[in-house]
């Protein structure tokens, strides 16, 4: 097991690699002048000279990626040209955003995907499957900001005035406050650096519960339902759907028959014997939606009013901000390598023939 | 003690019989009709006795099996019948009486042992389940129990053994931990469901001995399923010819190869090739096993016997025969033998 995920490991680091010089090369091709981008249309070809030799815009290409290595390895993803901050605070602040949408859109897929999954399978070809699997195809075709609109309509607005209102904006009602957890403990934290409890304490939820700010943890979960729930729709569909046919045909399988025939109990049979072994192609979906909910963010964070990596990574492409788009891509892509590694790791854990490959 | 077929009627007629299966219907309920998989089988199994039951595939053998155990998947559903075990008629006990028996009062093999043990699961794990749904609640079972059920099924080196998952198992090693399972909780029945198909010719040999040594030290029965008239004739006291779906002769082992009556248990017999005998081609039974979803009316076997056209038979395709005891203690489904019964 150790063995396999050091090779796993190893692996990860050409992959990474690879990632800083694609990032690298793609803002360098990418259309349009970052010196018109930032200064506007009007500046004079001196004033952009100025400008390039600034940025290093005017060394080599080769000598730029040299750079740039050193500085990211430094921890270092320059500043950004339109925000004139460094890209690595406008992580603290943005990154906590979307990982906490992905990580409640995800819990909500999971939690009820792969019952819904294990229901419709169990009671294959029943009204109850049948009834679960056309809502899990309505869900996999319905767009994220459309949902997303009906959801705060219906929540935020219609509603209103009853007990089921959910704020349909924002992260947190105006003018409530969480005190950031390091502060409360009496840590000496610059709170707008690279650093973890910084970063940590940008995570809303998480920071709540550390400085048992009850109220606020309520307040801040509350306005995660509502994106948390159009954001992990797709996911929840696929993994159902997924979970129910990869159960199914386990479920036929000769090591099923012979757990019946030792008298297990039919539960236990689907649960233990089945499920453990079905899980595998769903972990791989579940890894592969944690992916293409960064897409998704976009869209979600437009419609709920939420400043997280999908909102800056848009302004900043179509602002042609070079070093935020370099440093976002930077980081998603490395997110997604480890989240891979979780997925092998999990893979390992369920199916022990895959620990020897 | 392999040999128990000449003194047919040794224990006392009266003594109910272990398992003792009437008329069973089995049918699959499909969209292009009902497939009839097992279609008015009889049979019984006493107690100790090892009851071959012998036909090709898809003749219902396994079906009969499963229909036993109540394990028929969908769209299968047992017709009619009655199944007596011990006494009781499975048949109407619900189905968590029914988890209650098997694995504990009747065990079962399958054919392909390494696809029938769940991948993901250690051996201890697997073998340890049996006891863990079928004892009292609170005692959880321990290791050193499965090391003595590897033991006990000659695995060596069981103490490593029960730490390795089912793909570092061999074949054969993994139906000694089938059987192993098996045997967990002293069951009184063990039905072997082609035990040894998959596996080489020289395990095969091995497996069938342990199945008779299991057998012989703790006096179960086994109901022993197999398309293979070598290991019938190896190992049963008596046995039962399938086909198409019903018994079609019945007879202690010595008695079915010395005077096989059915014409379809004498194509089989016959197309066994014999070591030492030179053939230019095996012997055949001609024509095909008939579509179960649309039997011939009459005897199911008449398209394909010869003995029919010979005899001049014509009531073989209107009438099917019933059960006719035309020697003592041989039945046989054949109107061959109609002017025999006593």
């Amino acid at each position: 097991m150790a063995g396999y995920l050091l090779r796993r490991l190893t692996l990860a680091i050409p992959v990474l690699l690879g990632i800083l010089f694609v990032t690298f090369s793609l803002a360098r091709l990418l259309p349009g002048d970052p010196c018109h981008s930032a200064l506007g249309e009007k500046a004079t070809p001196e004033i952009c000279a100025a400008f390039n030799e600034r940025y290093g815009l005017n060394d080599p290409i080769p000598e730029q990626f040299r750079i740039y290595l050193r500085d990211v390895l430094r921890g270092d993803l320059g500043n950004s040209i339109k925000f004139g901050r460094p890209v690595t605070e406008l992580m603290v602040e943005r990154l906590p955003v979307t990982l906490e949408l992905s990580f409640f859109a995800m819990t909500f897929a999971v939690l009820i995907g792969i019952p819904l999954g294990i229901v419709s399978a169990y009671y294959h070809n029943s009204a109850i499957d049948v009834g679960t699997m056309i809502w899990a195809n309505i869900g996999v075709s319905m767009p994220v900001f459309w949902l997303g609109l009906m959801l705060s309509y219906l929540f935020g607005v219609a509603l209103k005035d009853t007990p089921f209102w959910l704020p349909p904006t924002g992260r947190l009602t105006a003018g409530r406050i969480i005190e950031p957890f390091y502060q409360a403990w009496g840590l000496d934290v610059d709170g707008s650096a690279l650093t973890l409890p910084g970063f940590i304490a940008n995570i809303n939820t998480l920071n709540a519960l550390l400085v048992r700010d009850w109220a606020g943890f309520w307040d801040a979960l509350k306005h995660m339902i509502l994106p948390a729930m159009a954001l992990g729709t797709i996911p929840l569909s696929i993994i159902a759907r997924m979970t129910r046919s990869s159960l199914l045909e386990v479920l036929g399988l000769n090591y099923v028959r012979t757990a019946r025939a030792k008298g297990v109990h039919e539960l236990s049979v689907v649960v233990r014997h089945g499920l453990r072994n079905a899980l595998l192609p769903v972990v791989t979906i579940i890894g592969l939606s944690l992916g293409s909910l960064m897409s998704g963010a976009v869209l979600t964070e437009t419609v709920f009013g939420l400043s997280g990596v999908g909102r800056i990574l848009y302004d900043s492409i179509t602002g042609r901000d070079y070093t935020v788009v370099q440093g976002f891509t930077l980081v998603i892509a490395v997110m997604f390598v480890f989240i891979n590694l979780i997925v092998d790791t999990l893979y390992a854990y369920l199916d022990p023939r895959i620990r020897l490959e | 003690m392999a040999d128990r077929t000449g003194d047919n009627g040794k224990p006392p007629a009266e003594e109910l019989p272990l398992l003792q299966v009437k008329d069973l219907k089995t049918y699959f309920f499909t969209r292009r009709g009902i497939v009839k998989a097992v279609d008015g089988v009889s049979l019984t199994v006493r107690r100790g006795e090892i009851r071959g039951v012998v036909g090709e595939s898809g003749c219902g053998k396994s079906m009969t099996a499963m229909s036993i155990l109540q394990l028929v998947d969908k769209p299968g559903r047992i017709v009619s019948g009655e199944v007596w075990f011990k006494g009781e008629n499975l048949l109407a006990r619900s189905r968590r009486e029914m988890t209650a028996i098997r694995g504990k009062q009747i065990a079962v093999i399958f054919q392909e042992p390494k696809s029938s043990l769940n991948p993901v699961l250690k051996v201890s794990t697997q073998l340890l389940e049996v006891l863990k749904v079928h004892q009292d609640v609170g005692r959880l079972p321990r290791t050193e129990e499965a090391v003595k059920m590897l033991k006990e099924v000659g695995i060596p080196d069981p103490e490593r053994r029960i730490h390795n998952y089912p793909h570092e198992l061999s074949g054969g090693m993994a139906q000694r931990v089938m059987i192993a399972m098996g045997m967990a909780c002293a069951p009184d029945l063990l039905i072997a469901d082609e035990p040894t198909t998959a596996l080489d010719v020289t395990i095969q040999a091995q497996v069938l001995d342990l199945i008779r040594t299991l057998r012989n030290e703790r006096g179960m029965a086994v109901m022993l399923i197999t398309h293979a008239m070598g290991v019938v004739a190896e190992m049963a006291d008596v046995v039962t010819v399938m086909y198409a779906g019903t018994a079609v002769e019945e007879a202690p082992t010595l008695n079915l190869f010395d005077e096989p009556l059915h014409p379809y248990t004498r194509g089989l017999i016959a197309s066994i090739p014999v070591m030492g005998q030179r053939k230019e081609r095996l012997e055949v039974i001609p024509g095909r096993v008939p579509n179960l979803i649309d039997m011939p009316p009459g005897c199911r076997f008449a398209p394909r016997c010869r003995a029919r056209v010979e005899h001049g038979l014509e009531k073989c395709t209107v009438e099917e025969p019933p059960m006719i005891e035309a020697r003592p203690g041989h039945l046989v489904r054949c109107w061959l033998y109609e002017g025999d019964q006593r």
